[in-house]
């Protein structure tokens, strides 16, 4: 497994890279800087002093005694990745690759978000290291996600409407995209999520792999062994993934929550594994929500951060190997289990993180009392109030 | 390999002229629109269409032809649409090259094989895909060639020089020099350095070298043309389809300037 992705970015048929030529120069460039930093030991060094001290790791790993109460099955323990400076996980592969992008002598940085929860991360970590910043944001979800356009603004990033196709976060990306394509000298393109041409999936799932690596040393603490379940959400996939990677060798089952939206068997649902088609988006091949025609389609999820219509390709391999399970919660599930965390453990979680919460419900039923139920609460639940608010 | 792609550059080069390529978007604003226009720029003497499938996601297309797709696809535009234009072009005598421009997936989804026979069946002579990087999908080249289509791949300012060999030796019919660092969409004058970049390009391989993004004006098509084998207009034409109104005469004499200009001769 420490073998994949392939020297092109390959993780069996899935992966790779599918750009336009004008970028190729900057990915080698970017794959020959990541394998420096990965064994250069001034990096690690350096990466892990911000880590523990300005993101705030190693987040703990809580025992949910209410809930597990309440759900009626094996131990639940919450990975508290919503405790990250910023709110979420996405700031581990902000700090680092704002790090790398020093290392580069790039100065500017520019992100695509969805939620805005990895423009915000992407924004602080632009102002920790002094590079300069631009966020592209679909209009739509600029409208729903107000409280961390504003936090971007203040946090001096330039946040830039995307009005092109769905105004989503699949917008952004091809956004983010064009830009980069103009501006490669000067500028890092941070993306964020274990998605897009190599080297990003496989950069964003080793800078994300701190998650699975803690919760193992945790787990051996606490629990005395390793988790039997862990179950995080999925949307492009880098918080699942940077939990799962590390246990990919063990006896652990490892469980992918898709959005089913308000249900799988109709259109609106951002159940790419599940419910896609192998095909090519934004410079990888894997699993894609698309029509007969190859025309991608539409995602659709309460939580902002599920909304893509594409996954990360390992995702998209694991599936295929049979190593991880995909299943996949719907809009209400998720919100009935924002409540649960909520009122039992006093615990907000976001509503993506809420998904995951909501798969350790239904699943308890086939738990034993002496397992051990891990799940990635991958953010805190502040930017959904207003959502959440309508819904309940 | 011999198609009528392979042909009009061997004879273009034989006789030291110069080379002019349309992009059109399949289907702005119909598809009858645009086989109007086609033959409007055979008749005035553009040498190669680059027939642009409409595609959901185009990552490497500025505004102009984003709207174009975007509206082609709200207006139903399919696959089968680009075949049957082509077909009837060709049953009414049409000889242009025609080549096939996609996104990667609406091909990938097609089937490979089954796309490269599609498309020779209704008689296109190539391919151009602007995100299939020349590492990948090998099968796909092998399924065009089977067909004896071209498959044409793209140079870019920030290729290095062991790329531009590499692609240099894949490209079949020409090589796609990519103007600028950007996206597609007009621009009012290219950099200086282009000169000096496409005679690196031209000294390092020896396949025809067309250039194109960002070519809006006959003055710019006559200075970029000069520089290697030919120009490749698209955005251009997609403003003049929309600021006319879709007035096929008032495009159709942009065009022939153009190709004028283009080939040193307005």
């Amino acid at each position: 497994m420490g073998s994949l992705p392939d020297k092109g970015g390959h993780f069996s048929i899935f992966g790779g890279r599918y750009v336009p030529e004008t970028l190729v120069a900057a990915l080698d460039e970017l794959t020959v800087a990541y394998r420096k930093a990965r064994r250069d030991k001034s990096f690690q060094r350096e990466l892990r002093y911000y880590l523990e001290n300005y993101v705030g790791r190693p987040t703990p790993l809580f025992f949910a005694r209410n809930l597990t109460r309440v759900y009626g099955g094996g131990r639940i323990y919450l990975k508290r990745e919503d405790l990250c400076h910023t709110g979420a996980h996405k700031i581990n592969n902000t700090v680092a690759q704002a790090l790398l992008a020093k290392r580069l002598g790039k100065c500017r940085l520019i992100a695509e978000t969805g939620a805005g929860q990895h423009g915000v991360a992407t924004a602080t970590a632009a102002r920790l290291f002094g590079l300069e910043c631009e966020v592209f944001m679909g209009e739509e979800d600029i409208k729903r996600q107000a409280l961390n356009v504003f936090k971007m603004k203040l946090l001096g990033a330039k946040v830039t409407p995307v009005t092109s196709g769905s105004k989503t976060l699949k917008d952004a990306t091809n956004e983010a995209m064009r830009d980069w394509v103009a501006t490669v000298d000067t500028t890092h393109y941070l993306l964020g999520s274990t998605v897009g041409p190599h080297p990003f999936p496989m950069m964003v799932r080793d800078f994300q792999s701190v998650i699975g690596r803690e919760t193992r040393q945790q787990a051996r603490k606490i629990a005395k062994r390793l988790p039997d379940y862990i179950i995080a959400c999925v949307g492009g996939g880098s918080n699942s993934l940077g939990m799962f990677y590390p246990f990919l060798k063990d006896r652990v089952k490892l469980i992918g929550i898709e959005a089913a939206g308000l249900g799988l068997n109709t259109h609106y649902h951002a159940a790419s594994i599940n419910k896609g088609r192998t095909g090519i988006l934004h410079g990888m091949k894997t699993l894609v929500l698309q029509d007969e025609e190859g025309q991608i389609q539409l995602a659709h999820s309460v939580s902002a951060g599920l909304d893509y219509p594409g996954v990360g390709p390992e995702h998209a391999y694991l599936k295929h190997t049979g190593r991880v399970k995909y299943e996949a919660i719907t809009d209400r599930e998720a919100l009935g289990a924002f409540d649960d965390l909520t009122k039992l453990e006093g615990i907000l979680p976001a509503l993506e993180s809420a998904h995951a919460i909501a798969y350790a419900k239904k699943l308890a039923r086939r738990t034993r009392p002496r397992d051990v139920v891990v799940v990635c609460l991958s953010g805190r639940g502040d930017k959904d109030i207003d959502i959440v608010k309508n819904k309940l | 390999m011999r198609n009528r792609l392979i042909k009009k550059i061997n004879e273009a080069r034989r006789k030291k002229s110069k080379l002019f390529c349309a992009y059109l978007t399949l289907g702005y604003p119909s598809v009858s629109f645009t086989a109007r226009l086609i033959e409007e720029l055979e008749k005035s003497g553009a040498d190669i269409i680059e027939l642009g499938f409409p595609f959901s996601d185009p990552l490497a297309d500025g505004p102009t032809i984003q709207a174009s797709s975007g509206y082609a696809l709200r207006h139903n535009v399919k696959f089968n649409d680009a075949l049957r234009l082509v077909r009837s072009l060709r049953k009414r005598g049409v000889g242009i090259p025609i080549i096939f421009f996609s996104y990667y997936n609406p091909i990938y989804q097609h089937g490979l094989a089954r796309f490269a026979k599609d498309i020779r069946r209704a008689g296109f002579d190539g391919v151009i895909s602007p995100d299939l990087s020349p590492e990948e999908d090998p099968a796909f080249g092998r399924a065009l060639r089977k067909e004896k289509l071209s498959l044409v791949y793209l140079v870019a300012p920030t290729s290095s020089s062991r790329r531009i060999r590499m692609i240099a030796r894949k490209t079949s019919g020409f090589i796609y020099l990519v103007s600028l660092k950007g996206v597609t969409g007009a621009r009012r004058k290219l950099g200086a350095d282009i000169a000096a970049y496409v005679a690196k390009i031209r000294s390092s391989a020896s396949k025809a070298v067309l250039v194109g993004f960002g070519v809006s004006t006959p003055g710019e098509a006559r200075r970029i043309s000069k520089l290697g084998d030919g120009v490749i207009v698209g955005s251009a034409f997609i403003d003049s389809i929309r600021r006319s109104k879709s007035k096929l005469k008032t495009v159709a004499s942009f065009a022939s300037r153009m190709i004028r200009a283009a080939k040193g001769k307005g």
